[in-house]
This record gives structure tokens, C-alpha cells and sequence, in this order.
């Protein structure tokens, strides 16, 4: 279980295995137009994966199909096709307790088919990490971006980002490796898209060279033993009081709860260094007039200011990078001077509205809308109506 | 993983459970031919247990570890159940994760355990009762046979779910009362030995725990094969006393019952020629004269 550093040598793809800093932030970059699945492609092919799972749901199963290209290409170790969501999951964990850097990827229905696996991995340490390009989970089947998926995987306790752009995700699929690696972090993280919006969409992106990759996973950095009979302790305890109904077992699963949440709170200090922080304020952030949000709803809320500031209202835009943690002080701090918070969501409930709400004070300033739903397209005509609408009422009853 | 792994800092000795300091100074690891006679000399592999006193689970379980021809590189994947309450006092790796799950797990374990470790032999073995393997887990069971993943399914058959209080399993016996089955139960025994052979298993055995030569024997084929040629199954009745309404000494005497000619656990064995002729050369290795083997 020696572990060196293997920064600075070649692995058999003869890719320079750098140190993630310089990959990250220093490596020269090119600029690439390539739809999201090529994204999730390029970026695994610099994050030296060990083992991927894949299975066909829409819209991930091109981009879990090119994970396939990249095995037989040999920049992934191993590879293969799961028989559903909840096996891929488990197969996944499997994995990632044998010592693996595991990547896989889901979608709506196959989120929730897997959904008994996402508090195991976290329960067991495990920093898998799960691309999750959102779409409808309702009935009638529907395959379009609707971000309903994330508000139910909210609680499971991973680590939850939500990429807006190609740029985005590439970058967020390999810091996710590197944040959710960390020994005081290592829990799994879902890096989120919208389905289609981004997964299907064409981008302009600047990414490092191909002859570049992430040092591979060390799992003897792990918290908890590595199940690979490499490393004591091999037998765990003498009494296997976490099966028994008395206080002692009641309180070890409680604090071994609290001891994970505590891990995706630590996360923070690792995710400000790797994304800048855990929200994006644009210059127009002083406004009384915000928009916050996360994905590309936020774009579409970009957008919706560009058309007011030509009516001479000034809108600022706030965009959440980080669901889990949740940025609770960033967000108090950036809408306290605010009068007007509008929370565009793709999905018919606002699970981001209820979040913000829970957040700050005077939470009578959120407007949780507009929300659109099912596959159907947020015009930032929409949004600017919403805006114009509520101020211009609330203004009237204020006199 | 050797002993030298596990040697206790000279400092801290005295304060390791009696348990940990035995496993250290006697643990069979590496020792050539351990088998189930170790069990009562060296009792590393499991200490105590948390089953119901004459659960012959309990005694299916010690034969178990107590046969696994390479403990030392071996990691265990259970399930939910009246094993789970057994696996945190197993001295080898061993991972519970989900209901059902473990031979998903045990797939992506597998697969990790080869790749990072080319060239040395890692064992996986999986151990459940038959609700998980059976009943919520088969879609994963059978999949991961039709995949060829080279790990042994075990099977512990107690004809019903123990854990939660004796519900109805698949692989009970047709008529039997039991809950969720409060008018007997009302479809025949699931063939799961056919199933396996059917579903690409190399090695295929059914059997109780009264004979713990025949159960190490097949413990080691099931191994061996598994890690060579392909996935093996072995099905042992581990009979739930409470359940059936037996005292806690009537264990053994339900298992001589059960597997006599025509009975439903009579011993079956299956091998596909592929492993018959891997078991044959490993005799054939194992016959050579010294010399002949350091010439090779």
C-alpha cells in the first residue's frame, strides 16, 4: 500500500500525468465546438478513470456510449454495460470499495431506479462520480430537460454541482474528481446538466491537451479502509452493535450521519479554491432587481436582463455553481441589499425557490417563478413579463 | 493481504482485543490445506456470533471462512439478512451495501480488484441468504452469471426470510404456511440449480452443512473455478430452526433429514468441462515432482 507520487511520468496511453492545478488552471487550452456528450468524452479522457458503468437512457446514453470509445481506446481501465440503473449503481460502488476512480452517468427515470444507491455511497465513502443530465420523470413518459430529478436527490448527501455550459461541465468533471476525493471530503458528487440544453447542444470550449490527465485516484487516502484486503483492519469490530436496538448503536448511525453531512460542509474550502466559489454574481449584482438560479436557467435569465437594461431596468444576475452544499451565507450576503428575487426553474415545483426562501431573511422578496415544466422552453420574454408584472404591482401598492 | 500487515505496534499490543492479538500470532493465512478442522483451533476467521444459538448458519459460515483457499486476498460481499448481523465479526474484507445488491457489487469489485492488481490473484466471494439472491437480487444474481464475472455466489438457503420474522421466499417448499403466505404457499420450489447451470455457472452444487468435508470441498472448486474459468453457485441449506420449529440441538438432524435420495437437498453437483479440465490440471501440477516444477 506504498503510495508515491506519479506526477511528472506517463501512463500507457502516453499521457503526462500532471499535477491537477497545472491541468486545471495552468495547461495551455484550444479552443473546441463540441456538443455536451463529446464533453463529458474529452473530459474523461483526461481524468484517468478506472472502471465506468453505462446504461441506455435518454439523453445520457451518448456521451456513457463514447465512455465505451475511450475503453477501447484504452484511457479507461474497464467498462461495461450494467442491467439497470440500481445494478449500475451498486456495480459502481462495488468499484469505487475495491479502489477505483469510477465515473458513470443517468438520467430522470434511471436517477430514481438508482436512487437506494446515492445514501449507500455516501454512507460508505465512496467518490464515485455520477453525471446527471436531467430530463422529465412524470407520466406520460417524457424524455425532455426538466430539472424536477435534482430537488429528489437533493437530501441524499452527495455532493450536487450544476453545470450551466460545455465549458462548465468540462471543468466541473474533473475539479468534482478532485473535491470529492479529498480525505476530509470523499463522498460521492453528482455533477448536474440540463438534458438536452447542454447534453445535445453545441459549445464553444477551451480545453488542455489530450496528452495531459489527472493523477490517478490513491485510495489509501481514504477515510475508511479500502475493501481490497491490502489494509487493516481486517475484522471491524467485536460486536456489530450498528444492527442492534440499544442507544450506543442509535447514536453511531446518527453521528456517522452527521459526520457525512460535516463532509459535504468541508467540501467548501476545496470547491471555492477549484471553482472560484460556491455562486457567480454578475456586475449588475447590486441591483434591487435579482435573478438567481442555477443550470441554464440561469442563461435564460442573462438573457431576460440584457432585454430589460434596454428598458433601462437594471437586473443582476446570481448563479448558483454548488445545490449541495447549499451557498446559505453567500446567498444571505448577495440578495440582503435586494427588494426582488426571482427564481426561474425548469420544473413545476421550485425546489431552488424553496431553498432560497429557507436561506434568508424577509423571504417575501422571493418570486418562485417563472417555472416551466415538461420539456417546454423558458423565452426570456417569460421572465422578462414575470419581472415587469410583480414590480410594477408591487410598486403601485406601495404608492 | 499477509500477516505482516496486520502485526499489532509493540506499544499499543496490550490494549488490542484478545480476538485481534490471536489473529495476528495464529491466523491461518497462507497455511496450505487449511480447511473446516481448523475451526476450534484457530478462530480468527469468525470470533463469536449473533445468530440464535443453533442457528446452523452459524456453523455454515465458520466452514466457510474456514475454507476459503486464500483468505488473505479474499473479499466478501453479503446482503441484507441474518448474515449481515454475522459479517462485521468476519476477519477478510467484506462489504454490505444494499437488499439484494451483492452480486452488482461484487461485479464492479471484481473488475476493480483485477485491474488494479494484475497478476495476483484477488478472490471475491459472495454470501447471501436466498431472499437476496433469489427473490430481490436475481435479475443482479443471473446477470452477473450471463456477464461471466469471475466471483462464487453463495447461497445460504433457509427456505425463508429469517431475518424479518419468516415471510414467504422463492425458494420455499410448495405448501408451507408461513407469513405473506398465510394459505401455504402456492408455487414450487425455484429450480435456482438449473438456473445457474442454464445462466452460464461453471460449478453448481447443492448440499446442507452436515458434512463439512463435502462443503469444503465444493467451497474450494467454487473458488478455484470461479477465479479461473467463470462464475460457480453453491446452494447450502442452512435451515431456520426458529422458524421451522425446531430446539436449538435439532439443527443437524433437519439437515440429515433434508438430504436424503429424492429429498429436496440431496447433493447435486454440476462442473462444465472447461473447469473439469482446469481441476485436472491443477492435480496434474500438484502431482509433479519438485524438480519438475523448478525446471518449469
Amino acid at each position: 500500500m506504498e503510495t508515491q507520487s506519479l506526477v511528472g511520468t506517463y501512463n500507457k496511453k502516453g499521457q503526462r500525468i500532471v499535477d491537477p492545478e497545472y491541468l486545471l488552471f495552468e495547461a495551455p487550452r484550444q479552443s473546441h465546438f463540441m456538443t455536451g456528450s463529446e464533453v463529458v468524452r474529452e473530459a474523461i479522457r483526461r481524468a484517468s478513470v478506472d472502471i465506468s458503468v453505462a446504461y441506455p437512457i435518454t439523453p445520457q446514453s451518448e456521451a456513457a456510449a463514447m465512455v465505451g470509445d475511450l475503453y477501447v481506446e484504452g484511457y479507461v481501465g474497464d467498462y461495461f454495460r450494467g442491467e439497470s440503473e440500481f445494478a449500475v449503481m451498486s456495480q459502481c460502488a462495488g468499484a469505487s470499495f475495491g479502489g477505483a476512480r469510477v465515473f458513470t452517468t443517468t438520467s430522470g427515470p434511471g436517477t430514481l431506479r438508482a436512487y437506494e444507491n446515492f445514501p449507500m455511497w455516501v454512507g460508505s465513502r465512496l467518490p464515485i462520480l455520477i453525471n446527471v443530465m436531467v430530463r422529465g420523470v412524470n407520466s406520460p413518459l417524457n424524455i425532455q430537460p426538466d430539472t424536477l430529478e435534482i430537488g429528489l436527490i437533493i437530501d441524499t448527501g452527495m455532493l450536487i454541482w450544476h453545470a450551466e455550459t460545455g465549458q462548465e461541465l468540462f471543468d466541473y468533471l474533473l475539479k468534482g474528481y478532485m473535491v470529492a476525493e479529498e480525505p476530509d471530503v470523499h463522498i460521492p458528487i453528482a455533477i448536474v446538466i440540463d438534458g438536452f440544453f447542454v447534453s445535445h447542444t453545441k459549445d464553444t470550449l477551451m480545453i488542455p491537451s489530450a496528452d495531459l490527465t489527472l493523477p490517478n485516484y490513491d485510495p489509501y487516502r481514504s477515510p475508511v479502509p479500502c475493501m481490497d484486503m491490502e489494509v487493516p483492519p481486517v475484522r471491524m469490530m467485536r460486536d456489530p452493535f450498528v444492527m442492534k436496538s440499544n442507544y450506543i448503536s442509535y447514536a453511531t448511525h446518527a453521528s456517522w450521519q452527521q459526520e457525512t453531512r460535516a463532509a459535504c460542509e468541508r467540501s467548501r474550502k476545496h470547491t471555492i479554491r477549484m471553482l472560484g466559489g460556491l455562486i457567480e454574481e454578475d456586475e449588475n449584482a447590486d441591483s434591487e432587481i435579482l435573478i438567481v438560479s442555477s443550470g441554464t436557467a440561469v442563461a435564460q435569465g442573462r438573457e431576460a436582463a440584457r432585454l430589460l437594461s434596454e428598458e433601462g431596468i437594471k437586473v443582476g444576475i446570481i448563479k448558483i455553481r454548488t445545490i449541495r452544499p447549499f451557498p446559505y451565507e453567500e446567498i444571505r450576503q448577495a440578495t440582503k441589499h435586494a427588494r426582488y428575487i426571482f427564481v426561474p426553474e425548469f420544473n413545476v415545483v421550485g425546489w431552488m425557490a424553496r431553498e432560497i426562501c429557507a436561506a434568508i431573511p424577509d423571504n417575501h422578496r422571493v418570486i418562485a417563478g417563472p417555472r416551466v415544466a415538461g420539456g417546454m422552453t423558458m423565452p426570456p420574454e417569460v421572465i422578462v413579463e414575470v419581472i415587469r408584472k410583480t414590480v410594477t404591482k408591487r410598486e403601485v401598492a406601495r404608492g | 493481504m499477509g500477516k505482516d500487515k496486520i502485526k499489532i505496534n509493540k506499544e499499543f499490543y496490550d490494549i488490542m482485543p484478545p480476538e485481534y492479538q490471536e489473529l495476528v500470532e495464529s491466523a491461518t493465512y497462507g497455511k496450505e490445506g487449511r480447511g473446516w478442522k481448523d475451526v476450534g483451533i484457530a478462530k480468527e476467521l469468525i470470533e463469536e456470533h449473533s445468530l440464535c444459538a443453533g442457528c446452523p448458519e452459524s456453523i455454515a459460515f465458520r466452514y466457510v471462512l474456514a475454507c476459503l483457499p486464500n483468505p488473505e486476498d479474499t473479499v466478501m460481499v453479503g446482503s441484507t439478512g441474518c448474515t449481515s448481523l454475522v459479517f462485521p465479526h468476519v476477519a477478510v474484507h467484506n462489504i454490505h451495501s444494499l437488499f439484494g445488491n451483492q452480486n452488482a457489487v461484487a461485479a464492479g469489485l471484481k473488475r476493480a480488484l483485477a485491474y488494479r492488481f494484475p497478476g495476483k490473484i484477488k478472490d471475491v466471494v459472495v454470501l447471501a441468504g436466498d431472499g437476496a439472491t433469489v427473490d430481490i437480487g436475481l435479475d443482479m444474481t443471473l446477470q452477473s452469471w450471463f456477464r461471466q464475472d469471475k466471483f462464487l455466489t453463495i447461497c445460504f438457503d433457509n427456505e425463508l426470510y429469517a431475518n424479518t420474522g419468516g415471510q414467504e421466499s422463492g425458494l420455499m417448499q410448495k405448501g408451507f404456511v408461513a407469513k405473506m403466505a398465510p394459505a401455504g404457499k402456492k408455487f414450487d420450489k425455484v429450480r435456482m440449480p438449473d438456473i445457474a447451470r442454464e445462466s452460464g455457472c461453471h460449478y453448481v452444487a447443492v448440499m446442507t452443512v452436515s458434512k463439512p468435508n463435502r462443503v469444503e470441498k465444493a467451497i474450494r472448486q467454487g473458488v478455484l473455478i470461479a477465479r479461473e474459468i467463470g462464475p460457480t453457485y453453491l446452494q447450502l441449506y442452512t435451515p431456520c430452526i426458529l422458524e421451522i420449529g425446531k430446539q436449538m440441538m435439532e439443527g443437524l438432524q433437519e439437515m440429515r433429514d433434508s438430504e436424503g435420495p429424492g429429498e429436496r437437498f440431496a447433493f447435486q453437483e454440476y462442473m462444465s468441462d472447461e473447469a473439469k479440465q482446469y481441476l485436472a490440471s491443477l492435480e496434474a501440477e500438484k502431482k509433479k515432482p519438485v524438480a519438475a516444477i523448478a525446471a518449469a
